[in-house]
């Protein structure tokens, strides 16, 4: 499986082809986002039922827990079907709900047809640094042996969860 | 940097100083490679901004970044490739039911 990366200092790139036309291509990305989303980025206290995108600027991206609880952690900024999406991003470095919008930043999606049959997905999440306020705290804390960051144990959480 | 994880090895060493700092003696004593391979991999790591070090007397003591952008990214950069696997999986999956 290969997905291509590469990365500025406040943007990542990826993009993957798949053997899909370009409609199925965009498609599956919008309706279908909670088949493929790792199951380990759950933001509620419960289990997902479902993941829905609703098609249309002005939309939310949202997962609706077992238990009817819902979490809005994206807003639909663009809706060009089948060539373009682009989300915010409404999740902390924490990976909470981040409820301030100038702290969030954006993922821009692109379909671009290889051949009837092939589709290049160009993802870029882009403005990471609207992010950073609040960790210059959080850096301050980190002097001592013992300071390490919330966000470094979560990470190493992650890591444990999906190996 | 998702690629700089993706070896077992730099991913272990990268979680042992997540939990604390440690020097090169000390990560090999913990894990089943030589010296000079943990070296090797913490060249890597420091070189995409996930570990940093610092002399201390005779010898070096390395340490998990606290870079929140860092970290941001790592963490994303996990998130998207995996995100984009299981799409790929799916789509493909899909495309093959409806031929």
């Amino acid at each position: 499986m290969s997905t291509n990366t590469q990365m500025t200092a406040t943007t990542i790139r990826s993009s993957i082809v798949v053997d899909a036309p370009i409609d199925r291509a965009f498609r599956v990305f919008t309706e279908d986002f909670g088949a493929f989303k790792p199951a380990s980025h759950n933001l509620l206290a419960v289990e997902i039922a479902e993941t829905v995108f609703e098609p249309h600027v002005g939309g939310y991206l949202y997962d609706r827990g077992v238990d009817g609880s819902e979490c809005r952690w994206a807003r639909v900024l663009a809706y060009e079907p089948p060539d373009r999406v682009v989300i915010s991003w409404d999740i902390s470095p924490y990976w909470q709900l981040e409820t301030d919008p100038e702290k969030t930043s954006e993922v821009e999606v692109r379909f671009v047809a290889e051949t009837d049959k092939r589709t290049r997905v160009e993802l870029e999440h882009r403005h990471l640094d609207r992010h950073g306020e609040g960790w210059q705290g959080l850096r301050e804390g980190v002097g001592g042996e013992e300071g390490w960051p919330l966000y470094l144990r979560r990470y190493a959480d992650v890591i444990a969860k999906e190996s | 940097m998702w690629t700089a994880l993706g070896d077992p090895t730099r991913k272990a060493i990268f979680e042992l100083l997540l939990e604390r700092p440690r020097a090169v003696v000390e990560l090999a004593g913990e894990l089943p490679v030589s010296r000079p391979a943990v070296s090797q991999h913490l060249r890597v790591l420091k070189d995409v901004g996930l570990v940093m070090d610092q002399p201390n007397g005779t010898r070096r003591i390395y340490r998990a970044h606290p870079d929140g952008l860092a970290t941001l990214r790592t963490d994303l950069e996990r998130y998207w490739g995996k995100t984009l696997a299981n799409y790929k999986a799916v789509v493909e999956q899909a495309t093959e039911e409806s031929e």
